[in-house]
């Protein structure tokens, strides 16, 4: 058979998105809201529990923090800005520690239909955003009830949500192209992810530390940066800022050089990888 | 949908000169840790494996194309290609028309949501939009008659309605092209009848399918063409019948092998030997393929390296479980005067017979004696290995010549007519 050029349409194999982007949303929207109907629908008190296990964890932390050390006393809004930094961080590790293993958990699928395979990370990053919607409304209750007044900085609240989640979809199309080779990567992640627990302002507030030095460091990592400015922005305008506690805005160049990388090494990885992946599971 | 077979419309599917390899690591590196330590290894890699080697063919419009092989043979990975699941490493694959896969029904299925969820969730799966699988979802409930169940989550159904559910969403999902992979080997007798109702349909409505499969019965009944694939190249593509037969034959004629190779057990002074031995059909033709209830032979070559009186030749036929099913020897020849023969000469040794052994493999196990059956020159057990072939399966080891009657005995009939 001599190779026409037209012959019809080619079929190059899988890809990350394959040139199919309605398809691309079509699927990544019905897996996340079928992902997220399980959670919500698959025990009776299914929300609760995805409700319950942030507000428990501050729960906890409120009362180690305001009975027991006495650490936050003179932070403003202590409980809102502990709520919400564990809401935030909860997204993160969420989103990121499912998205790990997700492309082995969907090997049925990944093996057996042709679909853009960048669906599959993007659909934790989607239902752990669902997740963080709902959250997200009770720290706007909580924060209102505790004397939180709105305010013109509450604009920049969806800016830093929206580069929270591309922080969370860089890593996790990371994380789950490179567990189908590494296996131990789940294991590291976990250990980092307490790394970042503890790296980020999440369980404490920044002006706990003394060092000037460390509370600069801090700032680098992109979600300390990030969960830094949502306090100033929602909580308090009187905070310091992320910029202010980095030592100039210029410095933010790095966390926000960083958070680049990591969505554009994450796309460029998994889209090399994306072909071979169903021969590699 | 319109569908003509004219010269100049395209082809609905090619496939041009495809290769594929996959790499087996020899030692399955799962970790960082493990990469790290076999770097420092000598010898560690991986070997290739090449699932398709330069597969090349075009499917019409409207045509019914089966792929058949044997396990291994690569003709999973070659669907895979075309759906696009696997990269191929080298040459191209074109379609025209939407494309649907089907390599296993349900796929996606969650057995914790409702079969109205997982009807819409699958069709997206295989390519519709969230709007069209919403449109269809009646009719997919109708055609697997569960309107009583739509609600019921799926992991409380049973798995007939299981296998309903998935073959009614592959069929409405509507592709010009549909590549499926053994999904007839699922479901009872009464589903697969639906099946082949349903692909029957199709096939008047013009769609072009292309199917995988092991079942020949489907491949003759179905396709307007088939290709055969053995070890990931193209064997024959035409016509079904005759690939189906080839297909028979490569299955179950592999390991018979070279005969002249196959040294084996062997006992006896040596004084004649049986140098080879095979099987005929009734064209007289050799065959390692023996069909059910045709006439057929046995026949072996006898080389004498002393000389010898009235040797007597014999063969035993088993079956694979080692019952004697038939033995036939030359002691009926003239009270058993077989002749004399000087070292160096040969015979034939040839036993005709109606093939009345039920299906299944057979062997063959032929000897010589002489000295009036004192002393044994050469006995070569399970020499020679053949395949009856036949629909007819009775139960019985084999199918004796017979007639069967049921009649009403005496006066039963009148009181109870």
């Amino acid at each position: 058979m001599s190779a026409q050029p037209a012959l019809g349409r080619p079929i190059r194999g899988p890809s990350a998105l394959g040139g199919e982007f309605g398809r691309f949303v079509h699927l990544t929207r019905t897996l996340a809201v079928s992902d997220f109907k399980l959670r919500f629908f698959g025990s009776a008190l299914g929300y609760f529990w995805q409700l319950m296990r942030p507000l428990l964890l501050f729960g906890v932390l409120y009362l180690v923090f305001t009975q027991a050390i006495k650490l936050g006393a003179s932070v403003k809004f202590l409980p809102v800005v502990l709520l919400t930094s564990i809401v935030l961080y909860t997204f993160f590790a969420e989103s990121t520690a499912q998205a790990v293993t997700a492309v082995v958990d969907r090997e049925q699928l990944v093996r057996k239909i042709q679909f853009p395979r960048l669906v599959i990370p993007t659909t934790t990053v989607v239902t752990a955003s669902f997740n963080l919607g709902l959250n997200f409304l009770v720290i706007l209750i909580f924060a209102l009830a505790s004397g939180v007044e709105p305010h013109r900085s509450w604009l920049q609240v969806p800016i830093i949500l929206i580069l929270l989640m591309a922080l969370a979809f860089g890593t996790a199309t990371l994380l789950s192209a490179l567990f189908v080779r590494f296996r131990d990567v789940k294991p590291i992640w976990d250990v980092l992810l307490q790394v970042f627990l503890y790296g980020s302002p999440v369980i404490y507030a920044i002006e706990t530390i003394d060092s000037p030095e460390a509370r600069e460091i801090l700032m680098l990592n992109p979600l300390g940066a990030l969960l830094q400015q949502m306090r100033h922005a929602l909580i308090d305008p009187t905070a310091p800022s992320a910029a202010a506690v980095a030592g100039g805005w210029e410095r933010l160049l790095i966390p926000g050089g960083i958070l680049v990388a990591v969505v554009v090494v994450g796309y460029w990885y998994f889209n090399r990888e994306a072909p071979r992946i169903a021969e590699e599971l | 949908m319109a569908v003509g077979t004219s010269p100049e419309q395209l082809p609905a599917v090619v496939v041009d000169n495809v290769s594929k390899q996959f790499r087996v690591p020899r030692e399955r590196m799962h970790t960082i840790k493990e990469r790290a330590l076999n770097a420092l290894k000598p010898g560690a890699g991986h070997d290739t494996f090449e699932a398709l080697r330069d597969v090349s063919f075009s499917v019409q419009p409207g045509e019914f194309f089966g792929i058949v092989g044997r396990n291994g043979s690569g003709k999973s990975t070659l669907l895979k290609c075309m759906a696009g699941i696997y990269r191929v490493d080298g040459g191209q694959i074109y379609v025209n028309g939407s494309l649907s896969t089907f390599i296993e029904l349900g796929v996606g299925f969650n057995p914790d949501l409702a079969a109205r969820d997982n009807v819409v969730l699958n069709a997206i799966m295989l390519g519709l939009s969230p709007r069209e699988a919403r449109d269809r979802f009646d009719r997919v409930i109708e055609f697997a008659e569960l309107e009583d169940f739509v609600d019921l989550k799926l992991k409380n159904y049973s798995s007939g309605m299981h296998v309903r559910l998935a073959f009614s969403v592959m069929i409405q999902a509507d592709a010009d092209i549909l590549l499926i992979d053994e999904v007839l080997a699922v479901g009872d007798a009464s589903f697969q009848q639906k099946c082949f109702d349903v692909f029957q349909g199709l096939k008047d409505a013009g769609k072009t399918m292309l199917f995988v499969t092991h079942d020949m019965g489907a491949v003759q009944r179905f396709c307007d063409r088939a290709l055969l694939i053995e070890s990931g190249e193209v064997k024959t593509i035409g016509d079904p019948q005759r690939v189906g037969n080839q297909y028979v034959e490569l299955n179950f004629g592999r390991d018979i092998g070279d005969q002249a190779a196959d040294e084996g057990e062997r006992y006896g002074s040596q004084g004649a030997q049986v140098v080879e031995a095979w099987f005929e059909d009734e064209h007289g033709q050799r065959t390692t393929t023996l069909p059910q209830g045709k006439p057929c032979a046995f026949r072996a070559r006898v080389e004498f390296r002393e000389h010898m009186e009235h040797p007597a030749v014999a063969v035993l036929i088993e079956n694979d479980r080692h019952h004697p099913l038939f033995a036939a020897s030359t002691d009926v020849i003239n009270n058993g005067d077989t002749g004399v023969y000087q070292a160096g000469e040969s015979a034939v040794f040839t036993v005709s017979f109606e093939n009345a052994i039920t299906p299944g493999r057979i062997y063959a196990s032929p000897w010589i004696v002489h000295r009036r059956g004192t002393e044994l020159a050469d006995r070569r057990p399970r020499m020679l290995s053949a395949l009856v072939a036949g629909a007819h399966v009775s139960g019985g080891l084999v199918d004796l010549p017979h007639d069967v009657a049921l009649e009403r005995s005496g006066a039963g009939a009148q009181v109870h007519a």
